[in-house]
């Protein structure tokens, strides 16, 4: 494999049973999936959580990388605040997700991470989370009024205003967005059902090698029914 | 008596004001509205007010297929552009489980450093403009027009290259190619000795930079710094080195690492960034291997032009491939690859279906720039842009 061969994954398994034995009652879920490690706590545990990874010797988890939601509406709780963690002296990733219904907010966590401050910003300028005990919870990305949450999923991709240059007023103003031919949003429902599983499907098909794609057990199944 | 006029000096000194800074500023490198509260010329806190370029590029990928959205790459961090695209298809090829060639591997590896190299002249340039010396500018750019030819061969545009996929590279070099890149390889390091005459030893140059806006190791794992910004604090740490992707772990190359952690010590480790860059772009060029530059399963990447006109099948992929995409396997991913701005990541949540889901892009200049608040303070007006210069800041990735 071209990405991930550096990767220990007996370490991400040892480093997945210690964790879920050491915070057990925080942890709602716990998975090594795609190699990654990624861990689902309870919303009041979070803080708690997040010190122990930084501050516990086989953790060491010291620097926030990143920190973003996620929106899922049919979800009761619809939102997910999602923490992307490094340590440089374990050379791991980890994965941390929290969910939140509308409304609800979630702890800051500038206490524990301080760089979590315009990340908290973001998430809170794009999915409208509100963050508990942030000094300072103003929109970052979006214009200085801007209204509505862009990255939800109810917000249309075209916005909901259009800004012009107002020749009479002198200066800019936001009209709703009128477009002169709908946005098209394709489905793809596609009748063919081709392409769910390319690696399936690659194997039956004639202009490949056959032999790229000998995860064996297809075909070793296919020669069993032969027989 | 009458009261004595007070000098300017004394006006300002113990007279607490506010500066705006930019978002016109040729020293904002692009849209930087930076709002400075000053005590005197001191600088007592710094409040970026980012977002002016902002596109929603995360919505929109949310609405486009997997390869419509990767000429948004490009225009993120629009000096470094195919290191973007990069993390992007790493992204995709790891939830696919789709393995790239080894000829891809390298032209990639090799494309990545020349953008390294476009990135640091870009940066080595405007800096020292920024703080003073111009003919340093154009020595950078003549070069780094080079740097665009050699992707206007590969790509036909000198920027927004377009030129990674998912599975592989779009085409295969054209003939030549690498002759020309290795002539100008074997030309560059002497460029570089050219560059450091005019600032490495220069004494305006070192009062400028030296000390100004350090950072200690601490501090930048705190901030979440990564790349050169990390390593000229002293910490030895590089995606390419730590956790390697592609064909790194068997190029040769060291990672240097500043002592002091201010702005001359990251001049230095990015000078010497492109002599390394330089040594992996010739030993990329040395290894390159025959064979195909795209996964040869045709259901993630095009088939020939050749093959479609005789087989049906072909055909049908192709269609699919540019209306349809490819469907990508529901699960979560985050790729990283080292930019030459630090770690750039990219968290793609994928329901299965020929769309994204999420995509949260993380840039490294969005967390320096958050720093330059602790960075700038007590420092005077003309520091910052100095630290600006320094962090390397392009509104492209950050506002994304």
């Amino acid at each position: 494999m071209h990405i991930d061969k550096y990767l220990d994954m007996e370490q991400l398994a040892s480093l997945k049973a210690y964790i879920a034995e050491e915070m057990k009652e925080s942890i709602r879920d716990i998975q090594l999936s795609n190699r990654e490690l990624t861990v689902v706590v309870r919303l009041r545990d979070i803080e708690k959580f997040m010190m122990f990874l930084r501050d516990d010797r086989d953790c060491q988890f010291k620097m926030l990388v990143d920190l973003c939601g996620a929106d899922y509406p049919e979800r009761n709780e619809r939102f997910e605040v999602v923490y992307h963690l490094l340590s440089l002296t374990q050379n791991a990733r980890i994965r941390v997700k929290v969910a939140a219904a509308d409304g609800q907010s979630v702890p800051s966590m500038i206490e524990v991470f301080p760089n979590a401050n315009w990340y908290e910003r973001e998430t809170y300028d794009m999915f409208g989370i509100t963050f508990e005990d942030h000094p300072d919870l103003r929109r970052i990305l979006t214009d200085y009024d801007f209204d509505g949450f862009p990255l939800r999923k109810d917000f249309p991709v075209e916005g909901k205003v259009e800004m012009f240059y107002d020749e009479t007023l002198k200066r800019c103003v936001y009209r709703p967005t009128d477009l002169k031919q709908p946005y098209r949003h394709f489905d793809w429902q596609s009748p063919w059902k081709a392409m769910d599983d390319p690696y399936s499907l690659a194997e039956e098909d004639n202009t490949f090698d056959r032999g790229e794609f000998a995860a064996s057990e297809p075909l070793a199944a296919a020669s069993g029914e032969d027989e | 008596m009458p009261e004595a006029k007070k000098t300017t000096q004394e006006v300002m000194v113990g007279e607490n004001f506010t500066l705006n800074f930019g978002p016109q500023h040729p020293a904002a490198h692009g849209v930087l509205r930076l709002v400075l509260e000053m005590e005197g010329e001191t600088i007592t806190r710094a409040d970026p007010h980012i977002g002016l370029l902002h596109r929603g590029t995360e919505k929109l990928l949310e609405n486009r297929t997997y390869i419509q959205g990767l000429p948004y790459f490009d225009r993120l961090d629009y000096v470094s552009m195919m290191c973007q695209e990069h993390v992007w298809c790493l992204a995709i090829e790891k939830l696919l489980g789709v393995e790239v060639p080894r000829r891809a591997q390298y032209i990639r590896v090799m494309y990545s450093e020349i953008t390294r190299l476009m990135n640091h002249l870009l940066w080595f340039g405007t800096h020292a403009l920024d703080v003073g010396a111009m003919s340093a500018f154009l020595y950078a750019f003549k070069h780094r027009e080079t740097l665009m030819d050699f992707y206007e061969e590969v790509s036909g545009a000198r920027m927004h290259a377009n030129y990674f996929r998912p599975g592989g590279v779009n085409r295969d070099l054209p003939e030549g190619l690498t002759e020309k890149i290795s002539a100008f390889m074997k030309e560059f390091p002497g460029f570089i000795d050219e560059f450091e005459t005019l600032l490495t030893e220069n004494r305006i140059w070192k009062q400028r930079t030296v000390d100004i806006g350090t950072l200690t190791p601490e501090e930048a794992v705190e901030m979440g710094c990564t790349g050169p910004m990390l390593r000229g604090s002293g910490l030895s740490w590089d995606l390419r080195k730590a956790q390697p992707y592609e064909v790194y772990d068997e190029l040769e190359f060291d990672v240097p690492v500043g002592t002091k952690g201010d702005s001359y010590s990251r001049y230095l480790v990015r000078i010497e960034e492109m002599r390394q860059s330089v040594s992996l772009v010739e030993q990329c060029i040395e290894k390159l291997p025959e064979g195909p530059v795209k996964a040869q399963n045709f259901k993630v990447s095009p088939p020939k032009r050749d093959d479609m006109k005789s087989s049906m099948e072909a055909m049908i992929h192709h269609f699919k491939y540019f209306t349809e995409g490819f469907h990508v396997p529901a699960g979560e991913v985050y790729a990283a690859v080292e930019a030459p701005k630090g770690e750039m990541g990219v968290y793609l949540v994928s329901k299965g279906g020929p769309k994204p889901y999420r995509v949260k892009i993380r840039v490294p200049g969005f967390a320096h720039l958050q720093g330059l608040d602790s960075m700038v303070r007590g420092h005077m007006v003309a520091d910052v842009v100095t630290i600006i210069g320094t962090q390397d800041i392009v509104f492209g990735e950050i506002d994304r």
